[in-house]
C-alpha cells in the first residue's frame, strides 16, 4: 500500500488579490442597493456572488465592470482604481448581448473591433476562439440561427478573445437549458484551470455556485452586504463527474440553503 | 389569391380597375374621365417631350433634395431623442405637433421666409417627410436591448462608435419603415410646394393640363407620379424585409 501522502499544511500566507472592492455603496434615490460592501477576488480563481434576487449581485458586477458608478467606495483591479470600463476586464451577459445583424465571426471579433484591432488580425483571433468554444464551422451563421447555448458560446468567445485578466460573468448560464448548463459548468471548470484569469461569476443557483467556485461570497439583500465567504477546499481536485456526490459539496449546499432560506419570499 | 384553382399573379386587381376605367371612359359618362387607353397613348406621347422632361427634372430634384435633408436630419435627431431624455422632452411636443399639423397652411409662411424659389419647395418637401422619420428612429432606439449598450460600453466603445455600430443598426428596421412613409409624404409635399409656391415641375403640368381641360394629359402625369412613388416605396419595403430577420429578435 502506498504511503499516505503528507498533506501540505499551507494556506498560502497572502493570496494574490486581482480585484478588490472597498466600502462600495450604491443608492438609487432613497433605496440602498449596496451598503459598505468590501470583497477581495484572488487571482486565477473563480469567485461566485450568490444571493437571492434583488440582493444587488448584478449591480456589484456592473460596478466592477465600470458600467455603473458606485455612490461611494472604490474598485481596484491590480491595484489601480477603476473609473470606467477597461481592457483588463471583459463581460459575459446573461442575455448574450449579441449583435443580431452580424455573423458569429463579427460578433466574436466585436470586442477587438471596439478596441481598435485591425480587421485581419481580429478575425484570426476570433476564429481561434470560435474553435476553442466548439463553434468551428459556424463563423458565418447569424445569432438567430443558433440555439441559446451556442449563442452564449459566442458571448464567451467574444469575452475570451480580448484576453482580459478578469472575466465578469452575469448569470451566464441562466438562459440556457439544464443539460447545456451542466456542460457549460464543466467547461467553465476547465477554463478556470487552463486560463490564468480571474473569474467573477454571478449566479442565483446554489448548486452551480458550489460546483464551479473557488470562493463563494453570499450576499444578503436590503441593503446588500456580504454575509459569509465560503471556500470549498477539496472540490477542485475532484473529477468533474464526482463533485456532485462529494460530501463536502452536499454539506456546503445545505449550509448555504440554511442561511438563505429566510430571505426567500 | 386563387380563383377556381387558378393562381392569380400579384396585383391582378389592378386589371379589373383598369377595365372599369376603360368602360366608364368609353361610356362618355364624364369629360373628366377619358378612357384609360387614351391616357396611356397620351402618356407615351408626353414622356419624351421636353416640357415633361423638364418637369420631371425639377420635381425629381426638389423631391430628392427634400428627402435627403429629411433623412440626414431626421434619423440622427430621432436617435438622439431616443438616447437622451432631455432632448426628447424638449423636442417631442414639436415633432408631434408638426406630424399632425396641416402643413399646407404653413406653406405661405415658408414663402415669406424663404422666397418663391426652389428653396421653399425643398423645405416644404422636407417638412412633409421628416417628422415620421424622426418618430420612427426614436421608437427604434427606445426598444433597443440595454445589454447591447452595456456590451459596447464594456469594450470601451466611444459615443460615435455606439452610434454607428449599435444604435443605428438596432433601430434600422424602424428607421426604414419611417423613411418609407416619409417618402410617400414627401411626394405630397413636393407637389403641394410646386402648386402653391412657384408653378414649376409636375405642379406646373397639373396646373397647365387642368386649366386647359387636357384630362388625358392630366391623368398621364398622375400615373407617372404614382408609379414613381410606388416604385420607391416598394424598394424600401424590400429593404425592410431584408432586415426583418432580426427585427423580431433584438
Amino acid at each position: 500500500m502506498a504511503m499516505p501522502q503528507i498533506k501540505e499544511a499551507v494556506a498560502p500566507a497572502e493570496p494574490d488579490i486581482a480585484v478588490s472592492t472597498r466600502n462600495i455603496s450604491k443608492n438609487y434615490g432613497d433605496v440602498e442597493a449596496l451598503k459598505d460592501l468590501s470583497l477581495e477576488f484572488p487571482r486565477g480563481q473563480l469567485t461566485s456572488l450568490l444571493g437571492p434576487s434583488g440582493c444587488g449581485k448584478t449591480t456589484l458586477l456592473k460596478i466592477i465592470a465600470g458600467l455603473l458608478e458606485p455612490t461611494s467606495g472604490e474598485v481596484e483591479v491590480d491595484g489601480k482604481a477603476v473609473t470606467g470600463p477597461g481592457e483588463d476586464r471583459a463581460f459575459v451577459f446573461q442575455d448574450f448581448a449579441l449583435l443580431p445583424w452580424a455573423s458569429v465571426l463579427r460578433n466574436v471579433a466585436f470586442g477587438l473591433e471596439l478596441r481598435g484591432v485591425a480587421k485581419s488580425e481580429r478575425e484570426a483571433r476570433a476564429a481561434k476562439y470560435i474553435n476553442d468554444v466548439g463553434l468551428g464551422g459556424f463563423e458565418n451563421a447569424f445569432p438567430h440561427e443558433l440555439s441559446g447555448g451556442m449563442r452564449q458560446r459566442v458571448g464567451l468567445a467574444r469575452a475570451l478573445s480580448v484576453d482580459s485578466q478578469v472575466l465578469l460573468m452575469d448569470e451566464p448560464f441562466s438562459a440556457v437549458d439544464e443539460q447545456t448548463r451542466r456542460k457549460f459548468q464543466e467547461d467553465l471548470l476547465e477554463l478556470v484551470a487552463v486560463e490564468n484569469k480571474t473569474f467573477i461569476f454571478v449566479t442565483h443557483s446554489i448548486e452551480e455556485a458550489v460546483y464551479v467556485s473557488d470562493q463563494i461570497a453570499i450576499l444578503l439583500p436590503r441593503p446588500s452586504r456580504v454575509s459569509e465567504i465560503i471556500r470549498p477546499a477539496g472540490l477542485r481536485d475532484k473529477d468533474v463527474d464526482n463533485i456532485r456526490r462529494d460530501s463536502e459539496y452536499l454539506d456546503i449546499v445545505d449550509r448555504i440553503w440554511a442561511s438563505l432560506r429566510n430571505y426567500v419570499e | 389569391m386563387t380563383i377556381w384553382g387558378y393562381r392569380l399573379p400579384g396585383m391582378s386587381s389592378l386589371l379589373i380597375w383598369a377595365l372599369l376605367w376603360e368602360i366608364v371612359g368609353r361610356s362618355g359618362y364624364s369629360f373628366f374621365v377619358p378612357p384609360l387607353s387614351d391616357v396611356v397613348s397620351t402618356l407615351i406621347q408626353v414622356l419624351p417631350s421636353p416640357a415633361f422632361q423638364k418637369a420631371l427634372y425639377e420635381t425629381g430634384y426638389a423631391f430628392l433634395a427634400g428627402v435627403f435633408f429629411a433623412v440626414v436630419i431626421g434619423i440622427p435627431t430621432g436617435i438622439f431623442m431616443g438616447k437622451n431624455r432631455l432632448i426628447d422632452e424638449l423636442l417631442l411636443p414639436w415633432v408631434n405637433i408638426f406630424l399632425s399639423a396641416p402643413l399646407t397652411a404653413l406653406v405661405p409662411v415658408l414663402m415669406v421666409l424663404f422666397g418663391f424659389g426652389m428653396k421653399s419647395i425643398i423645405i416644404t418637401t422636407t417638412l412633409f417627410a421628416i417628422w415620421i422619420i424622426i418618430l420612427n428612429a426614436r421608437a427604434g432606439v427606445m426598444q433597443i436591448n440595454r445589454s447591447l449598450i452595456d456590451m459596447a460600453n464594456s469594450f470601451g466603445a466611444s459615443p460615435w462608435e455606439s452610434f454607428t455600430k449599435i444604435y443605428f443598426w438596432a433601430a434600422l428596421p424602424e428607421i426604414l419603415g419611417g423613411v418609407r412613409i416619409g417618402i410617400i409624404r414627401a411626394v405630397k409635399g413636393v407637389i403641394i410646394g410646386q402648386l402653391l409656391i412657384s408653378i414649376v415641375g409636375f405642379g406646373a403640368l397639373f396646373e397647365l393640363y387642368s386649366a386647359n381641360f387636357l384630362m388625358s394629359h392630366f391623368w398621364a402625369v398622375l400615373i407617372v407620379l404614382f408609379a414613381m412613388a410606388f416604385t420607391i416605396s416598394e424598394f424600401l419595403a424590400y429593404l425592410e424585409r431584408r432586415v426583418s430577420y432580426y427585427a423580431a429578435k433584438r
